[in-house]
């Protein structure tokens, strides 16, 4: 249970102070991880995939993303920013790379790379990959909510993603390549990636990589695209200065990745797909786990609607940011990779760009681990499941009526928790209405159901 | 336990309706992966072929501790040479079940593949009874 805790590091923290117990987020939730007790919304972390859908549609900001103290960037002599393309994209057209390149200097960092800054180097690999690798199709292990989804949700797919690291631990691993045939000792340098959602973070604290990730700390994107922006208000900096950043290493390749599409343009193949949005995922995953799907070699699945365009941590609009990322792309040629570089580190890379473990599955929807039992429970949940009404209200604080026969067999929860089950008991005496009134407020906690709002009410009801 | 379903021939909208509803069962019965896939692939496979080829059909799902056995009964054509229906490439399937995409001619000898037993039966004119068996252990 510990281990599982440490694994599954979640970035979302839920606010008690600011949650209204409005339950939005429970039934949004695409792993049904959340339940309302005392009028707050609690997170089961075993669950949560860190897909981000609860930050979206909390109308009361109650849930933040933590990320890394800025200052920590000064622990280092070489603070390093590591940003993905679509960071620039969410800036209007009048600002131009070259000044969000000197407000990030000014800001305190020393080095600017892209996080794409490594996607020629991952072509060769990739497609030797999808050549070599009989469990098709293969599906890419870039969007860490789509890796913990298929763990959690589809563990018999678990063998199809891809054991290649993520552009951003490869573009590290290049960076410090770079750094140590410089002479820099690494010690003195850290790596800051700038996120655009919260499974990325996840994805650096409990990383894929065995050896651990090269990336001393996470920034959000929207707080930095505020610091930014800020800062080129506010000191101006020139449009155009010969600023040697990481921004000149980008091809046409590698600022697409992380759009929709963006990997499939690398893929050799005519048997591929993508697809974004997490509910557009489980569909097609609950279709691909049934049938024999032979003919499709890759698959490349993002969690968010536009990709990282669409992130929780972007401050733009996700169509304009995709548009710019993609004019960005059409003037930029795959020729400007520079061939020197690329010949020098590309052997590097491809030695040590695979991952060489295995995606363990982590079933949220096995019942118990010995069978006998588990048929007991489902048995039982079966039972439950067809006394209660099935308007998946979400009154008794879990998202479903389904969920809730569960959490009845599982944690135990009080049957009586269903506002129907309560009215057919009111209607046999079996439970009179100041019980009724407790039930719900182990639920909902004493606001909504306060007995001093009459006063506001007799204006409203005729009694 | 025991569960039943009703397939309709013709209605490829809903074909995988079965193996989606039994897949979900032995997740949560915590049944090895590998074993899931292969059950559900050969259910998959036959339930496709009481769409394809049948009117109408039952699905008969037994799970115990150690197997799964699912029947699938159908009223149909029937299979003339069933040893035949089970040489890879075989197919019976009309050109407009073709251009579905079904119907290639693997269906019996993939559904042999994913079980530990099968078993086919059948009546030209009646309809086919097939047997998947599967250890859940």
């Amino acid at each position: 249970m510990k281990k599982q805790k440490e694994f599954f590091y979640h970035a979302l923290e839920f606010r008690q102070d600011l949650c209204m117990g409005c339950s939005h987020c429970m039934m949004k939730c695409p792993t049904e991880a959340i339940r309302v007790v005392r009028g707050k919304a609690i997170l089961n972390a075993d669950r949560c995939i860190d897909c981000g859908e609860c930050y979206r549609i909390c109308p009361y900001g109650a849930i933040s993303v933590r990320q890394d103290d800025f200052e920590k960037i000064y622990n280092y002599k070489y603070r390093i920013v590591l940003m993905p393309a679509v960071f620039s994209a969410q800036f209007p057209d009048k600002i131009t790379s070259d000044q969000i390149y000197s407000a990030l200097l000014s800001l305190g960092f020393t080095h600017v790379f892209e996080t794409e800054n490594s996607i020629e180097f991952l072509i060769k690999p990739y497609n030797d990959y999808v050549r070599r690798h009989q469990e098709k199709p293969l599906i890419s292990s870039f969007c860490p909510a789509i890796v913990r989804l298929i763990q959690v949700r589809f563990p018999t797919l678990t063998d199809n993603i891809m054991l290649i690291k993520p552009p951003m631990d490869v573009t590290a691993m290049y960076i410090k390549k770079r750094f140590e045939q410089a002479g820099i000792p690494w010690n003195e340098a850290g790596i800051f990636y700038v996120t655009p959602c919260a499974a990325k973070i996840a994805g650096v604290k409990s990383s894929v990589v065995e050896d651990g990730s090269l990336i001393s700390g996470v920034i959000n994107m929207n707080y930095l695209y505020n610091k930014v922006y800020r800062e080129i208000k506010q000191k101006g900096f020139a449009k155009e200065d010969n600023a040697e950043s990481g921004f000149k290493f980008m091809t046409r390749n590698s600022l697409r990745w992380s759009l929709t599409r963006g990997e499939l343009r690398i893929v050799e193949s005519d048997k591929k797909l993508a697809i974004d949005q997490i509910q557009n995922v489980i569909d097609f995953l609950e279709k691909l786990e049934n049938e024999d799907t032979e003919d499709i070699d890759f698959l490349e699945l993002r969690a968010c609607y536009q990709s990282c365009a669409g992130g929780i941590l972007c401050s733009g609009n996700k169509f304009l940011t995709t548009d710019r990322a993609n004019r960005r792309a059409n003037n930029t040629d795959n020729a400007a990779l520079n061939k020197t570089e690329f010949e020098q580190y590309a052997p590097y890379i491809e030695d040590n760009c695979l991952l060489y473990g295995k995606i363990q599955p982590r079933s949220i929807i096995k019942l118990d681990d010995n069978m006998a039992e588990a048929m007991k429970k489902m048995k039982r949940i079966h039972e439950i499941n067809a006394i209660l009404p099935h308007v998946d209200c979400g009154i008794c604080g879990a998202p479903s009526c389904q969920a809730f026969a569960e959490d009845i067999v599982q944690k135990g929860s009080d049957i009586k928790s269903c506002i129907f089950i309560q009215k057919i008991l009111e209607q046999n005496d079996k439970l009179d209405i100041l019980e009724t009134v407790d039930l719900m407020k182990q639920t909902w906690d004493v606001g909504k159901l306060d007995k001093n709002k009459m006063k506001e009410l007799n204006k409203e009801v005729n009694i | 336990m025991h569960f039943e379903y009703q397939v309709t021939g013709g209605d490829f909208t809903n074909a995988g309706s079965t193996s989606s509803s039994v897949k979900k069962t032995l997740k949560q019965l915590n049944v090895n992966p590998s074993i899931i896939k292969r059950t559900v692939v050969a259910l998959y496979e036959a339930e496709v072929n009481i769409v394809a080829h049948a009117y109408k059909g039952n699905i008969y799902v037994d799970i115990e501790e150690d197997a799964i056995v699912i029947s699938l009964v159908d009223e149909g054509p029937g299979i003339p040479d069933i040893d035949k229906a089970m040489e890879v490439g075989y197919s019976t399937a009309s050109v407009s079940v073709r251009e579905m995409g079904f119907g290639a001619g693997m269906g019996l000898p993939n559904m042999k593949n994913n079980s530990d037993k099968l078993t086919v039966t059948s009546e030209v004119g009646k309809g086919t009874t097939v047997e998947i068996y599967n250890r859940l252990q």
